[in-house]
C-alpha cells in the first residue's frame, strides 16, 4: 500500500520543504522507497535543499503533461538508497497542475515504481498548488512556528484537509493531520516571549508528532545541499528522527522542548 | 530569569497575549468553516447592494453563520458610517 503524505502549513516559510526532505529522507534510510515531489510550481527549492538541482532533467509538469514518463524525471538520491525526488517545474502557469494529471502522477508512483511513501511538499498559501498537494492525501503533517500568525494559518488549513481531500470528499472521514513544530526556542518560552509547544496545541487540538528547535543545522545542512536528518549530530537532525520515528508508531518521549537547566548560581544571576 | 525579575511587578507575558488573541480569533474563524461556497460570494455582492445607498468601508459586511440544534442561522451585521 503506497502512502501519500502531504506537508502543509498555509503559511510560507515555515519549514515545509526543510520537513518533506527530512521527512522522506528518514522513511527512506528506514527502507521504505520513498518519493518527494515538489509542488511549489513556479519556486523549485526542494531539489536544492536534497542537493540533486543539477540532475534535474524533467519535472512534475512534464509528467503531467506527457513529456517524460516518470522513471525519466524521477531523479535517484546519491547518498540515501530508495530515496527519489520530483522536482516542480520552474513554469509558472499554476494550472498545468490539473487533478487527472496529478492523479496520474501518484498511479505511476504506486503501480509502476512501488513506492512505499510519497512525500508532497506543499507550496504555502490555500490556493490550488497547495489544495493539489493536499487532495489525494492519506495523511498530513502541519508544519506550524510557535507565531501567531503561522498558527492561525495552519487552524484554516486544518479545516481545508477537513473537507477539501479526496478521502473527506468520499466520506471517509477526516484524514489524519499531525501537527510538526518547528523553529521553537526553549529559552523564548521560558521567558514568555513565546508561544509554548502546549499552548499552540491547545489551540490546534492536534496531535502532536514533534518539535523541532531553531538550529543553526538547518541553515548549515541547505547549504549543504543535505537534509538535516542527516545531520545526526545536530538537534535538529535528531528532532526530525524522532519525528520520523513517531510518524511510523513509536511512542517516544519529545526531546529539546525544554531549557537545559543551570545551577544555583545561573538560575540566581542568569539572564 | 534573574532575581531582580521576581522584584518587578508583574506584566503578562507577550505569549500569554498572543494565546489569547488566537483563541478568540480561530474560534470566530472556525465558525463559519464547513459552511457553504457561496459565503465570500454573497457578502461581496451584499457589499455592492448596500453601496448604492451607502459609502461603507470593504468590512462593513459581515457575515457568520451558527448551528443551533440543527437549525441554521446566518447572522448579518452591516456597519453604517457615523453620522
Ligand atoms: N528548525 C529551524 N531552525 C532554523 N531555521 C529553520 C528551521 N526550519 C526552517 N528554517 C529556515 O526557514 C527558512 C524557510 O524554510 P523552508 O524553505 O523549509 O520553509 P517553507 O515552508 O518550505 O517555505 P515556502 O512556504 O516558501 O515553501 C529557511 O531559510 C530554513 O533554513
Ligand atoms: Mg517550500
Amino acid at each position: 500500500m503506497t502512502k501519500i503524505v502531504v506537508v502543509t502549513s498555509g503559511k510560507g516559510g515555515v519549514g515545509k520543504t526543510t520537513t518533506s526532505a527530512a521527512l522522506a529522507t528518514g522513511l527512506a534510510l528506514r527502507g521504505f522507497k520513498t518519493t518527494v515531489i515538489d509542488f511549489d510550481v513556479g519556486l523549485r527549492n526542494l531539489d536544492l535543499i536534497m542537493g540533486c538541482e543539477r540532475r534535474v532533467v524533467y519535472d512534475l509538469v512534464n509528467v503531467i503533461n506527457g513529456d517524460a514518463n516518470i522513471k525519466q524525471a524521477l531523479i535517484k538520491d546519491k547518498k540515501v538508497d530508495n530515496l527519489f525526488i520530483l522536482p516542480a517545474s520552474q513554469t509558472r502557469d499554476k494550472d498545468a497542475l490539473t487533478q487527472e494529471g496529478v492523479e496520474g502522477v501518484f498511479n505511476a508512483l504506486r503501480n509502476d515504481m512501488q513506492m512505499d511513501y510519497i512525500i508532497c511538499d506543499s507550496p504555502a498559501g490555500i490556493e490550488k498548488g497547495a489544495l493539489m498537494a493536499a487532495y489525494f492525501a492519506d495523511e498530513a503533517v502541519v508544519v506550524t512556528n510557535p507565531e501567531v500568525s503561522s498558527v492561525r494559518d495552519s487552524d484554516r488549513m486544518i479545516g481545508i484537509l477537513a473537507s477539501k481531500t479526496r478521502h473527506a470528499e468520499q466520506g471517509e472521514g477526516d484524514i489524519p493531520a499531525r501537527l510538526l513544530l518547528t523553529r521553537y526556542s526553549p529559552e523564548r518560552v521560558e521567558k514568555g516571549e513565546m508561544l509554548s509547544v502546549e499552548d499552540v496545541q491547545e489551540i490546534l487540538a492536534i496531535e502532536l508528532l514533534g518539535v523541532v528547535p531553531e538550529s543553526q543545522a538547518v541553515l548549515n545542512a541547505s547549504n549543504a545541499g543535505s537534509p538535516v536528518i542527516l545531520d545526526i549530530d545536530s538537534d535538529a537532525g535528531q528532532a526530525y528522527s524522532d519525528a520520523v520515528a513517531r510518524f511510523l508508531g513509536d511512542n517516544i518521549p519529545h526531546r529539546f522542548t525544554t531549557v537545559n537547566k543551570k545551577g544555583l548560581l545561573g538560575r540566581l544571576f542568569g539572564g | 530569569m534573574s532575581i531582580f525579575s521576581y522584584l518587578l511587578p508583574k506584566k503578562q507575558s507577550t505569549a500569554s497575549v498572543a494565546k489569547e488573541r488566537l483563541q478568540i480569533i480561530v474560534a470566530r474563524e472556525r465558525s463559519t468553516r464547513g459552511g457553504p461556497d457561496y459565503l465570500p460570494q454573497l457578502q461581496e455582492e451584499l457589499l455592492q447592494v448596500v453601496r448604492k445607498y451607502v459609502p461603507v468601508d470593504q468590512d462593513a459586511v459581515n457575515i457568520q453563520l451558527d448551528r443551533e440544534s440543527g437549525c441554521e442561522i446566518l447572522e448579518l451585521n452591516i456597519t453604517l458610517p457615523e453620522g
